[in-house]
């Protein structure tokens, strides 16, 4: 039975623990048809292991996850036929050459014997695997690895891609390419990633999941997650002026918080209650005579919402 | 044993992999090596015998190629069967959980009978790979002597089942680790068990003399070397091969549950 039509993915109160270890617990969240959904969480935070179990390499310990409306342990046969699985490591067969592997790939997922020539083309296409495919993988550089465990995963044209940590090790060119592949991925495939670099998240996925020690601490937009974890707005400042002077004028305007001067000219001002201060800050500086050189609205990164979330989640477990 | 699927698609992987590794060209050559040194000493021994009995008709009436020649090198050829097969399948389950690969394995739409079935009968076919060369043999020794062919026949048989027995059970303890020694080391010291459990008989334990002749792998084989197919040797060897398939899949079937 679908609880819901539009959701690829549905994973309720996912439990695991490795012996004694809790890896995650309670794991609840949902991908719909179509979305790009980046995992965000710092070493060992359970990413990997939520992905394992969803790829059905994994069972849990309590919870259920279900692809495409099917449970990932009762009908794992049946979840992994709709499902392309990049694992952290990209193991592969180094004794095989790249085409010798791409064709297990496809046998083993089920792709037709006629078609399959067509399919291995495809993917080798669209992971730029033309000139090396009759190379041993063995002898094959980290990025072109990458590339062809993504070529893997991407056979038989899944609905459902489970990608773990898909640009880790590549150098920066291949980075982009290996997103621009990603990203035309979307709508047509439901994706789901995972990452500690932050950028590459926001850049790619139309929402963040946040986890940390096996629990998830946000789950939203990257430009949502940016506002509202921000606490108020931000604005750098570059103003021609007397240091002490402009922080003292800075500091009167009702809505600003907190003014840090940053050292030549440069001055950081925070705003309480995500109001846009920029009007005033202007007519402040124009009235007083300094010269305005800059005045730009600074977004909060997600590194720095990371950080505030993991930090905030330990501090008020120490005080619990 | 239902949705056997795509099983050759793990057949054909396996082989791949086997032709592509120097174990295969090792362990064939060795056993080539070896079969080809007991076929010539074997050979040289009937022929001395032969002229003996040139002088001594009494003797003649003994002489039997099959018996003097083929018994003996296919019962020596069951013991470094023992020490190769290992070799042999040490790598197909603890190589994929050494290098990660099986994580690409198990989450293919593969079930874990598809799995087993297409190791195990990749390894069963490089056997019989090996197996088909020491044919030279008889058929060499044939131009020069009459041969039962049937009874031969019997012998390789039982060669083919044997080294399915060898197999299954290695690919049984390759699922146990994700180390290759140990996998060979387990598997060895089991099939030596096997083979020399019957020693037991002569020994003298009572009450369990019948059990331990029924397990033995050395007792069920020398009917076949015999020339003699029996349906209780057949019925061994083939539950034998079938209950270590069984255990591996009972294994890969726990992976999943322990991390």
């Amino acid at each position: 039975m679908r609880s819901n039509m539009d959701m690829m993915i549905e994973v309720q109160d996912l439990t695991k623990y490795y012996g004694p270890t809790l890896a995650i617990s309670r794991l609840s969240f949902e991908v719909a048809q179509g979305e790009i959904v980046g995992f965000l969480g710092p070493n060992g935070a359970g990413k990997t292991t939520t992905l394992k179990i969803l790829s059905g390499f994994l069972s849990p310990s309590g919870g259920t996850a279900r692809i495409n409306g099917r449970d990932c342990v009762t009908e794992s046969l049946e979840v992994r036929h709709s499902l392309g699985y990049l694992p952290e490591t990209v193991p592969l067969y180094t004794d095989l050459t790249v085409s010798q592997f791409l064709r297990f790939a496809a046998r083993a997922k089920g792709v037709e014997a006629q078609k399959g020539n067509g399919e291995l083309s495809r993917v080798m296409d669209a992971c730029g695997l033309g000139e090396v495919q009759h190379k041993l993988i063995a002898s094959l550089s980290k990025g072109f690895r990458q590339r062809v465990g993504l070529a893997q995963a991407l056979i038989n044209n899944p609905p459902v891609l489970i990608l773990d940590e898909p640009t880790i090790g590549l150098d920066p060119s291949q980075i982009v390419e290996i997103r621009q592949l990603i990203k035309e991925l979307a709508g047509a495939h439901t994706v789901i990633l995972s990452s500690h670099i932050l950028p590459e998240v926001s850049q790619l996925c139309q929402r963040v999941i946040i986890i940390n020690r096996g629990q998830i601490v946000a789950s939203d937009t990257p430009e949502n997650l940016s506002r509202q974890l921000g606490h108020g707005s931000r604005v750098r400042l570059t103003v021609c002026g007397p240091e002490g002077e402009v922080v003292e004028a800075l500091q009167k305007i009702p809505q600003v918080r907190e003014v840090a001067g940053e050292g030549e000219n440069r001055y950081l001002v925070v705003a309480a209650n995500d109001l846009d201060v920029r009007p005033q800050l202007a007519r402040l500086v124009v009235e007083r005579g300094w010269e305005l050189l800059e005045l730009k609205a600074q977004e909060f990164t997600l590194e720095e919402v990371f950080l505030d979330l993991v930090t905030e989640e330990e501090v008020t477990e120490k005080e619990s | 044993m239902k949705n056997l699927g795509n099983f050759t698609a793990v057949l054909r992987k396996e082989l791949a992999v086997y032709f592509a590794t120097p174990i295969f060209y090792v362990t064939g050559f060795c056993f080539l090596l070896l079969g080809g040194y007991f076929f010539y000493s074997n050979t040289l021994y009937y022929t001395l015998i032969s002229f003996q009995a040139a002088q001594n008709p009494q003797l003649a009436s003994y002489l039997n190629p099959l018996q003097m020649v083929f018994r003996p090198l296919f019962a020596t050829l069951g013991v470094v069967l023992l020490l190769l097969v290992p070799l042999l399948t040490m790598r197909l389950l603890a190589e994929e959980k050494k290098a990660g690969t099986a994580e690409l394995l198990f989450t293919y739409p593969l079930t874990d009978w598809a799995i087993i079935l297409g190791k195990f009968l990749a390894a069963l076919l490089v056997y019989a790979i090996f197996l088909a060369f020491t044919f030279v043999y008889p058929v060499a020794f044939g131009t020069l002597a009459r041969l039962d062919w049937a009874s031969l026949g019997a012998c390789y048989l039982g060669m083919v089942l044997l080294g399915g027995a060898c197999l299954a059970l290695g690919l049984f303890t390759s699922s146990l680790t994700e180390n290759q020694i140990i996998a060979a080391v387990t598997a060895f010291a089991l099939l030596l068990l096997f083979w020399i459990i019957g020693w037991q008989q002569e020994i003298g334990a009572p009450g369990w003399k019948g059990v331990f002749a029924a397990l033995s792998m050395m007792d069920h084989f020398d009917g076949f070397v015999r020339g003699v197919i029996d349906s209780r040797d057949l019925v061994y060897y083939l539950s034998f091969i079938f209950f270590f398939l069984f255990l591996t899949k009972r294994q890969l079937e726990s992976r999943r549950w322990r991390a």
